[in-house]
């Protein structure tokens, strides 16, 4: 995979919003790359940021926010600073979106072979006539029934779940190189999830799509994504192949975070918790942001940020895998976790 | 027995109108629309257990929470509190202080107008529990405690607080009448992750040092796991499946509870490639004919589509009742572990 | 009370206030003319109601920068020779206890039917509501005009002129209040179905109870807000009653009055008479309303 040239390259990705007490940093010094094809997954808890960057990268944050530092390319391209009518074309063309809610994305005024005929002889050299049979042909590729008959329907007409199908096939109708998808699955019930991740995940890898799934559900990442960033408080906390993330995770939000999942398999008397809250974006702690919930805390952690650093197979923003410290790290290590396991 | 018993409830049903206005149905032509939200739910919740109620959005287990602390009337059937009518129960003051509720949006459900120590103090106040204001004061102080925050926080709006610190605030209310049993609606489905592992722990503990009842309603199968004594699982309305937890979740026997099983992303990553349920959840407006489950159902035969099944004990494991008229022909194939579910290819038609 | 004093200042309320120079300034021009008003027996240059200082002889001077002025009176005099700054400041007092007393009544009025109709829903809805659409197909003056007939006919002269300006606080007060219904039973349904009014009925306690004291403080923001641009509305309604001669009597002039009574001069040269009480009114009306658009704004946090 990393011998091929990364898709989407974000370098060291700020984003600010100027409020009346002073600005705030949403997202610091985030890096990352997506290959060609490639699922990366983005996961957090509310507020650590994960939207904010995909919203960076298709060009609609919300103001006040902005890209305040750090670049953004695709296909070696910056495209954080083109002018907004640029970027609309980028974002049809070779960007798709897929938001939460499928009623934010879809026009309920237009019937939804309309929107998807649109979206292709806008972007595509195709003629009406032929946009529409392809239309008809996406609705058949994500798994709407009669699709040739409800081609005609508006957005209304269709279920939860088959709107966010037709959703799916609005993003990918103009055959973008790299789909942005923000929680896909999380306003669907359980079955209709299941449905639609086997379905992203198929026309993906068919069409060798590059895709961003941003969720804070680390089943749907586990199932669908190759790689995985983990992200605290605006910042990556690590970021690594997905099975060594949710098997071996290294940075300790992660092996809390991982612990706090209920498993299915088995009762537990007790859950693995973080104790407390990630602190707001306006009192972010000074060093790892992490630190005042970390089990393994030392006393670097309080003073320096850390950047992400090789961690086994992983790469983890945390003290624990600096050479220089690894004394004091294993100290804390043994001490924290035996906390943790009391917990 | 039925000393023992906390709740009961016998073939409850909760119907809604659900209409358009006079004019516009004389004008299309169309008769009154009844949706039947719970539709005939019978189960029973012993003293000091949790019984937790699964199923997807519209299955009617919300609606189920609000019949049983009396937010709904029953349309049919009947609510039996500690013994006593429901209705009857929660005329009497010294009855209805036994029942409190927590809900899904800490954001929705702390009246934002009020201070935190105002808020935990009014079923206090509406109970008369305390006979001095300095008492009230003092209650309210052993509750922030007791839910892990300090009692100065009562100072404060709800807003000053994180979804699961807000959380907290309306555990410490819910516990303030000193209840017996608790209906928790979705309690950590809109907090994250670790969060919810605290509130989970919370509830936990809370149960063990009060002898608290819980009927704990859930969409998340992992999290149902591990708060529960027994599991009901609703579809359209009804209980499909009533088993204790750990008979439930090593061999599911309806359909259905194997289908939401086999939803549930992989974390172990073993590998397997998941069957997804084909279909949607029809409208409790127009339910289907005969068993609600039988248009997704791969076992459904023509019995499904004409009778609805009652609940049985199921073949092979009698802790189970099961609605389903496959499990009592033996047409499943009997008892099954969960993963054998996922190696059989699952049990549903791909859609 | 320092505390609350403190939590206002760091509110997003004032800062949103002290970032908008045009609401700085209505407020000011607001505080400015409600103060002249309230306090116009004890600051007004001259008591144009005393008539024992009133001479005939200064009637129809000119403002003071004028050739003939006299800079005693600043704004001039009317035909009676009252002091129209005074008169003015007196004038604005009763046209804004007649605004500020009507509103009032158009709020607890409104209030109690939007929060009653919203709460229990069902008939008391449906009956509370026709009311307010049937209300609201009859213009305000109409209805102004119909009570003050009524009364009229059915008072004798001199009692009718003491009864005039509740009749008008009533007219206009009753003719504003299914604005205020409408938008609290709006709010009063949202707030009906959240978490925390459920809660306090699991508690049990009375519907009138959770109503006055969990669901009115919710839906009390955009009444503040509709109340305070139905207060320009109801000081224009009562100078519209006053110009046409069925407002508060001469004997009590309000601006309206005071507006009616100048025009008589306009076109013989003495314009000061009706043109000074016209600027009042226009500076009042526009500085409260607003200030009502702004309170609008800053507590739409859509807009924010």
């Amino acid at each position: 995979m990393s011998n091929t040239l990364p898709l989407l390259e974000v370098r060291n990705l700020r984003v600010e919003f100027p409020t009346r007490r002073g600005i705030l940093t949403a997202l610091d010094d985030v890096s990352f790359d997506i290959h060609p094809g490639e699922v990366l997954g983005v996961v957090g808890e509310s507020g650590a940021g994960k939207s904010m960057t995909g919203a960076a990268i298709i060009g609609l944050l919300e103001p006040p926010g902005r890209i305040a530092g750090g670049s953004i390319s695709l296909g070696g391209r910056r495209i954080d600073n083109l002018p907004a009518k640029e970027m609309r074309t980028v974002r049809g063309r070779e960007i798709g979106a897929i938001f939460q809610d499928p009623l934010t994305t879809l026009n309920p005024l237009y019937t939804v072979g309309r929107q998807l005929v649109e979206t292709m002889t806008t972007h595509l050299p195709l003629n009406p006539a032929e946009a529409r049979r392809k239309a008809v042909e996406w609705l058949e590729l994500v798994g709407i029934p009669a699709a040739a008959q409800r081609i005609d329907s508006y957005p209304h007409e269709f279920s939860g779940g088959m709107r966010q199908r037709v959703v799916i096939a609005l993003a990918l109708c103009a055959e973008p190189k790299l789909i942005v998808a923000d929680e896909p699955t999380t306003a669907l019930d359980v079955s209709i999830q299941a449905q639609v991740i086997a379905l992203l995940k198929r026309l993906a890898r068919e069409k060798g799509t590059a895709m961003m799934l941003v969720t804070h559900d680390m089943g749907v990442i586990a199932e669908t994504a190759d790689r995985v960033a983990v992200m605290y408080a605006g910042r990556i906390a690590e970021i690594g192949a997905v099975r060594q993330v949710v098997k071996h995770p290294a940075h300790p939000y992660t092996i809390g975070l991982m612990g706090s999942i209920p498993p299915i398999s088995h009762r537990m008397p007790r859950l693995l918790q973080i104790e407390g809250a990630m602190p707001r974006l306006s009192s972010i702690p000074r060093g790892c942001a992490y630190n005042p919930r970390c089990p393994r805390v030392f006393d670097r952690c309080r003073q320096d940020r850390p950047d992400l650093l090789d961690a086994g197979d992983t790469r983890a923003a945390c003290w624990l895998y600096d050479g220089a410290d690894k004394d004091a790290a294993h100290a804390a290590a043994e001490s924290g976790y035996t906390e943790v396991r009391r917990g | 027995m039925a000393d023992d018993l906390m709740l009961r409830t016998e073939d409850v049903a909760r119907h809604f109108d659900v209409s358009r206005p006079l004019i516009q149905r004389m004008i299309a032509r169309e008769g009154r629309r009844t949706l039947r939200a719970v539709d005939g739910v019978s189960f029973d919740i012993p003293k000091g257990t949790t019984l937790s109620l699964v199923g997807e959005s519209g299955c009617g287990k919300s609606t189920v929470a609000r019949l049983v602390v009396g937010l709904y009337a029953p349309t049919r059937g009947r609510v039996v509190f500690d013994g006593r009518d429901l209705a009857e129960a929660r005329s009497d003051a010294a009855q209805r202080r036994r029942m409190q509720m927590i809900f899904q949006d800490p954001y929705a459900s702390l009246n934002p107008r009020w201070r935190v120590r105002d808020i935990i103090a009014e079923p206090i106040r509406a109970f008369g529990l305390t006979r001095s204001n300095a008492e009230t004061v003092e209650r309210v102080g052993q509750l922030l405690t007791q839910v892990g925050l300090a009692p100065a926080d009562g100072q404060k709006f709800p807003h000053e607080f994180s979804g699961g610190q807000r959380q907290r605030i309306s555990i410490a209310r819910a516990l303030s009448s000193n209840p017996e049993f608790l209906v928790c609606d979705e309690p950590t489905s809109a907090l994250d992750v670790s969060v919810q592992a605290q509130i989970l722990n919370l509830m936990k503990d809370l149960q063990a040092r009060l002898g608290l009842t819980y009927l704990f309603i859930s969409h998340n199968l992992a999290v149902v796991r591990q708060v529960s004594d027994r599991v009901g699982v609703m579809y359209l309305g009804r209980i499909v499946e009533l088993a204790p937890a750990e008979t439930l979740f090593t061999t599911p026997r309806h359909p259905y509870t194997r289908a939401l099983m086999e939803a549930i992303p992989d974390l172990d990553m073993t590998g397997r490639q998941r069957i997804p349920v084909g279909g949607e959840v029809p409208s409790p407006i127009t339910p289907p004919s005969g068993c609600p489950f039988h248009p997704r159902c791969a076992l459904a035969n023509d019995r499904c589509k004409a009778e609805l099944p009652p609940m049985l004990p199921a073949r092979g494991t009698p802790a189970a009742k099961v609605a389903c008229h496959a499990v009592e022909e033996g047409r499943d194939g009997g008892p099954q572990a969960a993963v054998r579910v996922a190696e059989r290819g699952g049990m549903l038609a791909a859609s | 009370m320092v505390a609350a004093v403190q939590r206002f200042f760091d509110s997003d309320i004032w800062w949103s206030f002290t970032r908008s120079p045009v609401t700085v300034i209505s407020a000011i021009v607001a505080f400015v003319c409600i103060a002249g008003a309230v306090l116009a027996p004890v600051i007004a240059p001259h008591n144009p109601f005393d008539l024992a200082s009133l001479q005939l002889l200064d009637a129809f001077k000119p403002p003071a920068w004028s050739e003939e002025g006299e800079p005693t009176y600043l704004l001039g005099t009317d035909d009676q020779g009252r002091d129209m700054l005074s008169a003015i400041m007196y004038g604005a007092r009763v046209s804004l206890l007649v605004g500020f007393c009507a509103v009032v009544m158009s709020v607890l009025l409104g209030v109690s039917a939007g929060l009653a109709a919203g709460y229990l829903g069902g008939t008391v809805d449906a009956v509370l509501m026709r009311i307010a659409d049937i209300k609201l197909t009859f213009p305000t003056i109409l209805i102004a005009l119909l009570i003050d007939g009524i009364t009229r006919a059915a008072l004798p002269r001199d009692v009718h002129d003491q009864v005039a300006i509740y009749v008008v606080i009533f007219a206009i007060g009753f003719s504003n209040w299914p604005s205020f219904a409408r938008t609290v039973r709006g709010s009063t349904m949202v707030e009906r179905n959240k978490e925390y009014v459920q809660a306090a009925r699991v508690i049990g306690l009375s519907r009138g109870r959770i109503m006055v004291s969990h669901v009115l403080p919710n839906v009390l923001g955009p009444v503040l807000v509709i109340a305070t641009l139905q207060l320009g509305f109801a000081i224009l309604a009562e100078a519209t009653l006053s110009f046409l001669g069925v407002g508060v009597p001469p004997t009590q002039p309000s601006l309206g009055t005071l507006i009616r009574i100048g025009n008589d001069f306009l076109f013989s040269g003495e314009w000061w008479i009706t043109i000074f009480p016209g600027i009042a009114l226009i500076v009042l009306v526009l500085s409260v309303n607003l200030l009502g658009d702004w309170l609008r704004d800053a507590l739409n946090p859509k807009l924010r």
